[in-house]
């Protein structure tokens, strides 16, 4: 005969889960705190795909060359699909796109702070495509391994499109480095201005960073800020030089016995500023997206009307 | 989205043969709406010849409270799998 | 004018069609009424702008020279622009964009369906490809159309106006000149006028089904043809030329 298992509390169980490497599901028993974290985490991930999508789409209407517009286009647009996958995966822990939206509005929910730089030139998109979408991508490989299945499995799609934006992005930066000094100036110029803000994307220091912790024990997160950065500062100075740019920052150096760069200290007050709303762009980032939102209520509401009536009848059958 | 929009699950056939996959959702007023939104969202590389979108309220799936009950009796029957079962050396054609 | 002239004139007439009503799509991303709709509507520019690029590219081909599919979309200036007007308008409101749309996307099925005929190979080739998307355009526009039009007295209300305002640019829509009558009657180019009654009996149907009354044909403005347009498309290509005119003559 077999002895009864005594059942481990919930918390205990969802913790030997999570140490299992096993995925959490959403009809699976979990903490408030894990759910409010990926909510957190997840909307701002989402909001994030949907506001960047400002920058770049501001040049789809000056594109260089039709080639370079219908590239941009689809870019911008996987942008928008990446927001609705993490919508979709936020949405799976309970809470509404509504309600996603109205947080983001209110500024209740945070989302990266590069997307409140402006975009000047043509270069700039070459070099948001490099290295915003770099950033994003070392930290999403990552993610894959996120311990929530839906968000881990948002990641894995979004890594298959994700390598051809960093790609279009250094192509560009790469075409403008073999152009005339105008073009070679304008690349460098934008590399000067985007990367201590790409730096940032990786946020604080984790000893400074207030969720860092705990979502590291819960797998939410897998790698921490500082690794992730390093990571991508290596790859990056590397494709920088390999096309002729120079890095803006006197501080960077190979360390041999590291076999890593060394490079200069983030200025946090900057940081602060812009993920504070005092960036060059955040009002405008944020009133752009009201403003479509407000703008289509009308077609919302006429897509809910037509599909009301189309439940009723429209004649009475006696 | 209206305040009537219903969430629709998505799911693709990649290709003839395979099964249909959930790749995830989005929010459409009708069925109609779903399947064109579904498509320019998941097939943009040419991911997929066929979509099935599925109405989320329209899912009966499984608690997690269930797996007991649920999925332990089909587990523990292990002369199911092929595994189990010896074959002399040199035999690899069964 | 030789008959390559015209086959060059024909193909900047339908490339510029595409190029600019992709354009003006274009300008929704980032601002459409919801996220799936941005995703659908950007879809929408991307199968037009590939339009534009293949009937330019087929132009450059005819033209010879360095001539690319960029110069004619970055170096001509409005009154080098053949484009029917309906393309040039403003994007509106959502209820402009989807009438537009469901206007032309109408048309564009019939007479894609008809160009898979060209006897000239690579048009033929270019209106299989077409009348796949704009089978899809037609379709969803329809929704749209009846979406709208059945939905609220607001919605309603402005499809009905963006109705109005468009009808009497799509008389230009059937036209043919000197240009078009040599090519017909060679079999490589598209009568419109043999397209005229379906597409208004399409128009109607859906139309109907939307509730919306049809305007009484009374105004008709047209040009686009001989590069009379209207002051909008000045502005359009100033921002699309932007790059290439500030620096002209380079590699991107």
């Amino acid at each position: 005969m077999s002895d009864k298992v005594v059942s481990m509390p919930s918390e205990e169980r969802f913790q030997a889960r999570i140490d299992a490497e096993e995925k959490i599901e959403p009809k699976d028993w979990m903490p408030e705190k894990y759910r409010q974290n990926l909510i957190r985490q997840i909307s701002q991930h989402a909001h994030s795909e949907v506001i960047g999508e400002q920058p770049e789409g501001n040049w789809i209407t000056r594109a260089p060359s039709l080639e370079r517009k219908a590239i941009l286009l689809a870019k911008v647009q996987d942008e928008a699909g990446h927001g609705l996958y993490l919508y979709a995966a936020a949405e799976t822990l309970g809470i509404t796109r509504e309600e996603l939206i109205e947080r983001l509005h209110t500024g209740a929910s945070k989302y990266a702070s590069i997307f409140n730089y402006p975009s000047l030139t043509w270069a700039d998109v070459g070099a948001i495509g490099w290295l915003v979408d770099s950033a994003a991508i070392v930290n999403q490989v990552s993610l894959q391994n996120t311990s929530y299945g839906p968000y881990a499995r948002a990641m894995v799609r979004i890594c298959k499109e994700e390598s051809f934006h960093q790609r279009q992005g250094y192509n560009i930066m790469m075409t403008l480095m073999q152009g005339n000094e105008q073009q070679r100036g304008m690349a460098q110029d934008a590399l000067n201005r985007w990367w201590w803000p790409s730096l940032m994307m990786f946020g604080p220091h984790d000893g400074e960073s207030a969720h860092s912790a705990q979502s590291m024990k819960w797998k939410i997160k897998r790698r921490s800020n500082d690794d992730l950065r390093q990571q991508y500062v290596d790859q990056a100075v590397q494709q920088a030089l390999a096309i002729g740019l120079e890095v803006p920052d006197p501080d960077l150096v190979w360390n041999e016995s590291r076999g890593h760069y060394d490079f200069g200290e983030i200025d946090w007050a900057e940081f602060e500023r812009v993920i504070n709303g005092n960036g060059p762009c955040n009002r405008q980032r944020l009133a752009h997206h009201v403003k479509a939102h407000e703008e289509g209520a009308w077609v919302r509401e006429a897509m809910a009307a037509y599909d009301a009536k189309r439940g009723k009848p429209t004649v009475d059958v006696a | 989205m209206s305040e009537q929009s219903k969430l629709y699950e998505v799911f693709v056939r990649s290709r003839r043969g395979l099964d249909h996959k959930h790749v995830g959702s989005l929010h459409a007023d009708d069925p109609e709406q779903a399947l064109e939104y579904a498509r320019d969202v998941y097939t943009r590389r040419g991911e997929g010849v066929s979509l099935w979108v599925v109405a989320a309220g329209d899912i009966t799936a499984s608690q997690e409270s269930d797996c007991d009950s649920f999925y332990d009796p089909l587990d523990d029957k292990p002369y199911r799998h092929a595994a189990m079962y010896d074959l002399p050396e040199g035999i690899d054609s069964l | 004018m030789t008959a390559n002239d015209s086959l060059l004139t024909y193909c900047l007439r339908l490339g510029d069609d595409a190029l600019i009503l992709g354009h003006r799509l274009s300008e929704w991303t980032s601002r459409a009424p919801f996220l799936e709709e941005d995703i659908a509507l950007t879809n929408v520019a991307l199968d037009f702008i590939g339009r534009a690029r293949l009937f330019y590219q087929y132009a450059a081909e005819l033209q010879g020279g360095d001539a690319t599919e960029d110069t004619f979309a970055y170096t001509r200036d409005v009154r080098d622009f053949t484009n029917l007007l309906i393309c040039e308008l403003p994007r509106g409101d959502f209820a402009f964009t989807i009438a537009r749309q469901f206007l032309f996307d109408s048309y564009a099925l019939l007479f894609m369906e008809q160009l898979k005929a060209s006897k000239d190979p690579r048009l033929a080739a270019i209106g299989a490809k077409a009348e796949k998307e704009s089978t899809y355009h037609v379709r969803r526009g329809r929704e749209w159309m009846l979406r709208l039009g059945g939905g609220t007295e607001e919605s309603h209300a402005k499809l009905q106006r963006a109705v109005d305002d468009l009808w009497g640019y799509t008389d230009e829509i059937f036209e043919v000149d000197t240009v078009t009558a040599g090519l017909i009657a060679d079999g490589v180019a598209v009568d419109p006028t043999l397209l005229r009654e379906e597409w208004h009996a399409a128009v109607s149907r859906v139309m109907a089904e939307a509730d919306l009354s049809q305007p009484s044909p009374g105004w008709s403005v047209e040009g686009g043809r001989r590069g009379i347009h209207t002051d909008d498309l000045g502005f359009l290509l100033a921002e699309l030329q932007f790059m290439q005119r500030a620096y002209p003559g380079l590699q991107w």
